[in-house]
C-alpha cells in the first residue's frame, strides 16, 4: 500500500492538523510517513497544504507532483492541485466557497458539505475531521481505531477530552461523502 | 526503550541533542529552521539536564559562545541557516584553528544574499570547502531523513570529539519543516566533570590543577610552528578521509547510469530510480553521507561499469566538482537541479535523465 495525498485549502482551516493526525494513525498501523507542509509566506494568511504519503514499504521522495489523493477546500487549491491528481485518483472537495468546481472525468471526485456539517454540529472546530472520515470512508488507508490512537499521540493531554467529539466528526463526515463522477 | 514520534526534522535536532548529552545551545532564529531553539525552549532542558539553551544577540554571538563553551571541554552547538552560516564563517575558522569540537547545524536555503526561505542545497561549497579562511575543514554529515537528523546529532559530536575539530550537519529546508516517523535514542546523561577532565583534560581549559597550562588559541605567529600546525591539521583530515567516508548505495549492483545526490535530492532521486527501473532503465543511487571527508574512492569503483553519472543538487551544481575529482574523465558526469528554492520532481530528474543520457 502506498498512497499520496495533498490536503490544501486556506490557512486556519486545519489542513497541516489534519495530515498531522492523518500521519500518526499512519504510525499506530506501522506504516512508513512523510508529512511535507508548504512554509513561509503563503501560510500567512493564504493558502496552506500538506502532502502526506502513508506507505508500506520505506518512502522515497516526500516531494511529489502526482498525487493518488487531492483533499481540497478552498478554490485556489481546486484549480492548482486538480490537474496534479493521478489518472484513476481521488479528488474529494468541500462545496463552500466553490464556484468553479472540478471538470475531470478520468478520476473520482466526491464532495462532502464538511462546513456546513461543522455548523450544524455546532462545532466549526471540527470541520477537518469532517473531511477526513470523508476521505476514509472514500479510501479507509488507515483504521478508525488507529486514527483514534494518533489523535492521542498528536493532541496535548489537555485536549484529550476533545477526542470524542472528533471521532464523532469523522463518523459523521463518513456518513456525508457524496460520489459525483461514475467509477472508473 | 527507544520511542517512536512523529516529529519535524528542525524539532528533532533539539530533542537529540538533550538525549545526546549536549551541554549548551545558543543561537538566533532564522527560517527555515527557527524550531530547533523554539522546541529547545518548550522542553526547558535546563531543568532536567542542565543543558544551557540561550537564544544569542546575533549568529556572531552564537558562534563565539559556542567557541567559549567548547574550550572547556563541553559539548556546545548552534544551529542557523545559510545567510546567518554566512555570518558564523570567521567562528569557524577559529574553532577549527583551535581545533575545538562542536556542532554546527545548517537547514539550508536559498541564496546568495538573504534570497529565500526555501530549502536549497547551494550552500555545499561553504560547507565542505571551509566556510571561512585559512586550510581547514568541517566534518559534514548530511542528513536526508528525519530519522538521520537524530542520528546524525550523536554522530556530529562522537566526531567531532574523536578528531577535535568542528562537525556540521548541512541539511535543507526540506528536511527541517517534514515531519516523519523517528526511533528517538534512550537520553544519554551529560558528563560529569570528571568524565569532561578524563576525556579532554589533555587541551581544554577545565581549570588548572597540577598540569601544564592549556591554551586555547589559533594564533601562531611563528611562520615555521605554525607550518608544523597546518601539517597537523592536514593529517587529520587524511585520517577522516580514511576512516569516516560514509555513503550508501542503492540498486547499484546491475547499475548502468547512476544519480548522485545528497539530502532531499537523494530521496527525489530515489523516486527517479524507481520510475526508471520501472521502465527498464538499469539505474542506481549513490547517496554520500559524509560530504566531507567525500566518498571519493567508493564512487571512482562504482562508475567503473557506468555508463554515466547525473549529480542531482539543488543548486547550479557544487557537489558535482567532488564527483569530477573522482571519477576523472573516464565517463559522463552531468548535472540537473533547480535552485533559488524550487525543489525538483522526480518526473523533473526523469526527463534530464532521458535527455542527458538519451535513453
Amino acid at each position: 500500500m502506498k498512497e499520496e495525498i495533498i490536503i490544501a485549502g486556506f490557512g486556519g482551516q486545519g489542513v497541516l492538523s489534519m495530515g498531522k493526525i492523518l500521519a500518526y494513525s499512519g504510525i499506530m498501523q506501522n506504516q512508513e510517513v512523510t508529512w511535507m507542509p508548504s512554509y513561509g509566506p503563503e501560510m500567512r494568511g493564504g493558502t496552506a497544504n500538506v502532502t502526506v504519503i502513508l506507505s508500506d514499504d520505506r518512502i522515497s521522495s516526500p516531494i511529489v507532483h502526482e498525487f493518488d489523493t487531492a483533499i481540497i477546500l478552498n478554490q485556489q487549491s481546486l484549480d492548482k492541485f486538480e490537474p496534479m491528481v493521478k489518472r484513476g485518483g481521488l479528488l474529494l472537495y468541500d462545496p463552500n466557497g466553490i464556484t468553479a468546481p472540478p471538470t475531470r472525468t478520468d478520476i473520482t471526485v466526491y464532495r462532502t458539505a464538511a462546513t456546513a456539517e461543522a455548523a450544524k454540529m455546532g462545532n466549526a472546530k471540527v470541520f477537518n475531521m469532517v473531511v477526513l472520515g470523508s476521505f476514509l470512508k472514500v479510501k479507509p488507508v488507515v483504521k478508525l481505531e488507529n486514527v483514534v490512537k494518533g489523535l492521542q499521540k498528536s493532541l496535548p493531554e489537555r485536549a484529550h477530552k476533545l477526542i470524542p467529539a472528533n471521532e464523532q466528526a469523522i463518523l459523521r463526515g463518513m456518513e456525508i461523502a457524496e460520489r459525483l463522477t461514475p467509477s472508473c | 526503550m527507544s520511542e517512536l514520534r512523529l516529529m519535524k526534522g528542525n524539532e528533532v535536532i533539539a530533542e537529540a541533542a538533550i538525549r545526546c548529552g549536549c551541554d549548551a545551545y545558543f543561537g538566533y532564529p532564522i527560517t527555515p529552521q527557527s524550531e530547533v531553539m523554539e522546541t529547545l525552549m518548550e522542553l526547558r532542558p535546563w531543568e532536567t539536564t542542565g543543558m544551557v539553551a540561550l537564544q544569542a544577540e546575533s549568529e556572531v554571538a552564537s558562534i563565539n559562545m559556542v567557541y567559549g563553551a567548547a574550550s572547556t571541554g563541553k559539548r556546545a552547538m548552534t544551529s542557523s541557516s545559510s545567510p546567518g552560516i554566512s555570518l558564523m564563517a570567521e567562528g569557524l575558522s577559529y574553532l577549527a584553528g583551535a581545533e575545538l569540537p562542536c556542532l554546527v547545524v545548517n537547514v539550508s536555503r536559498g541564496g546568495p544574499g538573504l534570497g529565500t526561505i526555501q530549502p536549497s542545497q547551494a550552500d555545499y561549497f561553504m560547507a565542505t570547502k571551509g566556510g571561512g579562511h585559512g586550510d581547514f575543514h568541517l566534518i559534514v554529515l548530511a542528513p536526508s531523513s528525519v530519522q538521520e537528523m537524530h542520528d546524525f546529532v550523536f554522530l556530529a559530536f562522537d566526531l567531532a570529539f574523536k578528531y577535535r575539530n568542528p562537525a556540521m550537519i548541512l541539511a535543507d529546508g526540506v528536511i527541517g519543516q517534514m515531519m516523519e516517523k523517528v526511533k528517538l535514542l534512550d537520553p544519554r546523561p551529560r558528563r560529569t566533570r570528571e568524565e569532561v577532565l578524563r576525556d579532554t583534560g589533555s587541551w581544554a581549559a577545565t581549570g588548572k590543577s597540577n598540569r601544564p597550562r592549556n591554551i586555547i588559541t589559533s594564533v601562531e605567529l611563528d611562520p615555521a610552528k605554525h607550518e608544523k600546525f597546518n601539517q597537523k591539521l592536514q593529517v587529520k583530515y587524511a585520517e577522516m578521509r580514511e576512516k569516516e567516508v560514509r555513503y550508501e548505495e542503492l540498486l547499484c549492483d546491475d547499475a548502468e547510469y547512476l544519480i548522485a545526490a545528497y539530502g532531499i535530492s537523494a530521496r527525489i532521486g530515489q523516486k527517479a530510480v524507481e520510475l526508471l527501473r520501472a521502465e527498464g532503465v538499469k539505474v542506481g543511487l549513490f547517496r554520500p553521507i559524509t560530504l566531507y571527508p567525500f566518498p571519493t574512492v567508493q564512487v571512482a569503483a562504482r562508475a567503473k561499469q557506468l555508463k554515466g553519472i547525473l549529480c542531482v543538487e539543488l543548486s547550479a551544481g557544487q557537489m558535482i566538482e567532488d564527483v569530477r575529482l573522482s571519477v576523472g574523465s573516464s565517463l559522463p558526469v552531468a548535472h540537473f537541479g533547480r535552485n533559488g528554492g524550487v525543489i525538483h520532481s522526480p518526473n523533473e530528474v526523469v526527463e534530464a535523465m532521458r535527455q542527458v543520457f538519451e535513453f
